[in-house]
């Protein structure tokens, strides 16, 4: 896969409606009200609407990415801050692109790539990841296992807004 | 301990506590898997296509992003008169804090071993941090980080994952 720094991903635009909010959280098997009461979100927990759960963020930038590697792209590390709640009724986008490309000691090359959730201009949720991509056509990260798959190796990952560089 | 009488000493004490719950309720399996690709709209023909996934991965995996998925408890078990929740250390010093909202600010996971159907899933969470009180939009109480370790039946780690809670009061609450 070739694959270069300053790379954008396609982006990706969602409309949150209350099924997505809820199929997420149950999906998860997350029965936290905020994500399936309207009434508690706003009443109890002090939120616009019921919003999108962790867990399920965490698998819609999962799929982002592997939207752009295809199937052989396996995640390997990935953190990311939630700014805003992102509620139903939100126009959400996917954007992301590629800091640096990588290949650690094992010979499993690595993309990190910087992802942004947006909200109209605002970052609701920030994202960075590490994926593993194939280094050339006879590697798929899925076989790498042990001392093979070792996601840490490249160092820590930090958020855009952290880093000192 | 009455929660009016903990001291700053007694909230710190709670670092570097840890807990292991009980493998989780659900076994990794497919429905469940389709459930989430449903959600996200996942097309990755690695989790669709059972040739490819055996070509690729020995057959098929879930998603590695649901890790978390496989520690939930089922909300009714027959018999079960205790109710389980999922991060249970976290619920618990939310419970000692009376702090009844939380939300999650900040999360990174690393992934191990793909989870594939059959596994069964468990987790050892520590509290790593706990910060002073602070005043937030949503409300006032304390952030914490809490790392999860995820293991499967073969103690093969498949993921450690840690959280920033924001666990709040509003003025409201009770």
């Amino acid at each position: 896969m070739n694959v270069q720094p300053g790379d954008a991903l396609p982006r990706l635009d969602v409309k949150v409606t209350a099924r997505m909010v809820i199929m997420g959280a149950s999906s998860s098997r997350d029965w936290q009200p905020q994500h399936h009461d309207h009434d508690w979100a706003v009443n109890r927990a002090g939120t616009r609407d019921i919003f999108l759960n962790t867990p399920n963020q965490a698998g819609w930038i999962e799929r982002y990415l592997t939207d752009w590697t295809g199937p052989l792209g396996r995640l390997g590390k990935m953190r990311f801050r939630m700014r805003r709640s992102i509620c139903t009724g939100d126009a959400l986008a996917f954007e992301g692109v590629v800091r640096s490309v990588s290949t650690d000691a094992a010979g499993c090359s690595w993309a990190d790539v910087d992802v942004m959730l947006m909200v109209g201009e605002e970052r609701a949720t920030e994202c960075v990841a590490r994926v593993a991509i194939p280094g050339d056509d006879a590697d798929n990260p899925w076989k790498r296992s042990g001392a093979s798959w070792t996601p840490d190796a490249m160092g820590p990952l930090e958020l855009a807004s952290q880093r000192k560089d | 301990m009455a929660r009016a009488e903990m001291t700053e000493a007694d909230v710190q004490a709670w670092v570097g506590r840890e807990l292991e719950d009980p493998p989780g309720d659900i076994v990794c399996e497919r429905g469940y898997i389709l459930h989430w690709l449903e959600a996200t709209e996942n097309a990755n023909p690695l989790y669709w296509d059972e040739l490819l996934a055996k070509r690729t991965t020995g057959g098929f995996v879930a998603p590695p992003s649901m890790l978390s998925a496989w520690m939930r408890p089922l909300q009714f078990v027959p018999g079960r008169t205790e109710k389980r929740m999922p991060l249970s250390l976290h619920f618990a010093l939310k419970q000692a804090l009376d702090l009844p909202e939380g939300i999650v600010a900040y999360n990174e996971m690393t992934l191990g071993v793909p989870v594939r159907p059959g596994d069964r899933i468990r987790t050892t969470q520590r509290i790593r941090e706990i910060s002073e009180p602070k005043t937030r939009r949503l409300g006032t109480g304390r952030s914490w980080i809490i790392d999860v370790t995820y293991t499967n039946q073969d103690g093969d780690v498949a993921g450690v994952e840690t959280y920033e809670m924001f666990a709040y009061k509003r003025e409201q609450s009770s």
